[in-house]
């Protein structure tokens, strides 16, 4: 079984809220200096996923992702983690895209490099929360895109899929190929062995620009983008709590639970 | 010609009308309001009629049903096309969707299929001319954007409680049954089945009036005992962080965040949860926010009306105790 992994890096979800800030004449997140840069969380989940079906299954995992230099870090992390190819996007013509170019892209890549059976990718990424993505690779591709995925496995030709649903899941056999947003809870992904990192760092990382896809300069990045960031703003919030003290704590549940009872909370 | 209505997409659940089906409405009630235009709803399933009325009666001017058993149980794959042919026929300038399970899965597909694009998890609207200001949190909640797409429809998905339901209107809005060709082609997806989680001793989320939480600041799955008697002792649903789903000591339909389930209760208690943005996205919206936990700096504080900085094992026992007391009188 063949299997894409799409991966972004971003910044460490960690950050602590009261680190941002914003160039608003810029339009631009300035995130503290010494930060660092991370794969996104569910894009873990998802080569984690990707992984176990292959080892399963057999077959060869790619990873693929758009993003500067910077960005190789994480490719090889990845192949330290156990995939086999690492592809790059980067190209000066694919900055300041949004869902729809970013998704452009990578669907001619994919469609670049051969057959696959599944694509697997993070439900969202932790800095834009958007879970566009994938479903516009799986929407220019033409196959089924689900999600959240909790899980998926495969049965001779076809995946079962648990999608989340309100209350439970949603159990759903599909026919490959397909793409699938994968959620945290099931797939906690794995540390790479020192050794792994070493060997993954040494290891080339395939790098694509604008003229190796059938696109023109004007479909992607900025120009091609079809929303258009207007404002960024942080939205300042005030503490209101009062706190309710006592020594030694044990004392403060029961003030807490008189107080909530007097301002007829409970 | 294009419109220039909103269109809204209804949901429905096993207990009819989707909540977010009337914020979807009261959203698209306040622009149309400002920038003009008229609130159409899709209401699109099997066995749905019924629900058309409630949409008529609480700020749809047109109601348009697609009635068919191959709707049923929701698949992308069958709801798109449908989706599709009734918004070419209608041509809407605005089409809004909630950021539900469905919304999330039907809402960027549907932009890239017509040729335009969406924000998604937006929190607030606002008109400029004749395009739509989207408002949605980026890092968590730690940053805000305003987006605007520049081609037609505008589409926009909601997060769920970030905007008022409607009411009942003055005036009731026509239904309308639509034919749609269903017929065409395999499906690629099929359900083999459901599976419910169970909510523990707790109360179902959704809708509960009192919520107690707990985070990883419990320490271990052996400690969760506590939150379920707190819940218990307040008859109030329970809820968890996504930190605790992840590491599997509750399952994932307890998860209240950014990628679970968004509540807007009367009163939510967290219990040793820092506030992490991805779990504030989901609680926010509560009346009364209560947090108990170890760390004065913790986030948590700043949204919480009151507070005990304190180890929860001591804080805890009391509180139950005493609530017990004070209910019982």
């Amino acid at each position: 079984m063949d299997i894409i992994v799409t991966v972004k890096q971003v910044s460490d979800p960690e950050i602590p809220p009261a680190f941002f800030k914003v160039d608003e004449a810029a339009r631009q997140v300035l995130l503290p200096p010494g930060m660092s840069w991370v794969m996104n969380g569910y894009d873990a989940n998802a080569l984690e996923a990707g992984l176990r079906l292959k080892e399963l299954h057999g077959g060869k995992l790619t990873v693929i992702s758009l993003g500067d230099y910077k960005v190789r870090d994480t490719l090889k992390r990845a192949l330290a983690m156990g995939a086999d190819q690492a592809i790059l996007l980067d190209d000066p013509a694919f900055a300041d895209g949004d869902s729809y170019t970013t998704a452009l892209v990578l669907a001619e890549v994919i469609k670049k490099n051969g057959s696959f059976d599944l694509i697997l990718s993070g439900r969202q990424a932790s800095d834009t929360d958007a879970g566009q993505v994938h479903l516009g690779i799986a929407e220019l591709l033409g196959i089924p895109g689900i999600v959240p995925v909790l899980k998926v496995e495969k049965t001779g030709d076809t995946l079962q899929v648990e999608r989340l649903v309100e209350g439970g899941l949603q159990v759903l056999e599909v026919q490959p190929p397909a793409a699938l947003g994968i959620s945290s809870e099931f797939y906690e992904p794995r540390n790479p062995s020192v050794r792994n990192l070493v060997t993954a760092g040494r290891s080339q990382i395939q790098i694509l620009g604008l003229a190796d896809l059938g696109l023109t300069a004007s479909q992607v990045g900025k120009s091609g983008a079809r929303c258009q960031l207007r404002r960024l703003f942080i939205e300042a919030r005030e503490s209101c709590v009062e706190l309710i003290e006592s020594d030694p704590s044990a004392g403060a549940g029961i003030k807490l639970a008189e107080r909530l009872h007097d301002e007829k909370l409970i | 010609m294009p419109t220039d209505n909103i269109m809204v997409i209804a949901e429905t659940g096993s207990e009819g009308l989707s909540e977010i089906s009337f914020e979807l409405l009261g959203a698209a009630q306040t622009l149309v309001g400002q920038m003009g235009g008229r609130v159409v709803a899709v209401l699109a399933g099997c066995r749905v009629c019924e629900h058309a009325g409630a949409l008529a009666e609480r700020g749809a001017n047109r109601v348009l049903v697609v009635d068919h058993e191959l709707l049923e149980p929701y698949r992308a794959e069958t709801h798109l096309p449908v989706l599709v042919e009734i918004i070419k026929r209608e041509e809407p300038a605005a089409i809004f969707l909630g950021h539900t399970f469905t919304g999330q899965e039907l809402g960027p597909r549907l932009a890239f299929r017509l040729g335009t694009a969406i924000t998604t998890d937006c929190i607030r609207l606002e008109p400029a001319g004749d395009r739509v200001v989207m408002t949605k949190p980026l890092h968590g909640g730690n940053v805000m954007a305003e987006y605007i797409i520049a081609g037609s429809p505008q589409i926009v998905s909601l997060r769920p409680h970030a905007f008022a339901q409607t009411g009942p209107s003055r005036s009731t809005g026509e239904v309308l049954d639509m034919e749609v060709n269903l017929e065409g082609g395999q499906t690629k997806t099929r359900l083999v089945g459901t599976i419910r989680e169970d909510s523990g001793k707790g109360k179902q989320l959704k809708n509960a009036e009192v919520i107690v939480s707990g985070g990883r600041g419990l320490g271990g799955a052996e400690n969760w005992h506590y939150v379920e008697e707190l819940a218990e002792a307040l008859g109030a649903a329970i809820g968890a962080t996504r930190a605790v789903v992840d590491a599997g000591w509750v399952p994932a339909s307890l998860q209240i965040g950014l990628t679970g389930t968004i509540v807007s209760p009367e009163l939510y208690i967290a219990v040793g949860i820092s506030g992490a943005p991805q779990h504030i996205a989901g609680m926010s919206g509560a009346r009364t926010i209560i947090a108990i936990n170890c760390d004065p700096d913790a986030n948590i504080f700043k949204y919480a009306r009151y507070g005990v900085v304190g180890d929860w094992k001591e804080v805890l026992p009391g509180l139950i105790q005493r609530i017990k007391e004070l209910r019982e009188k």
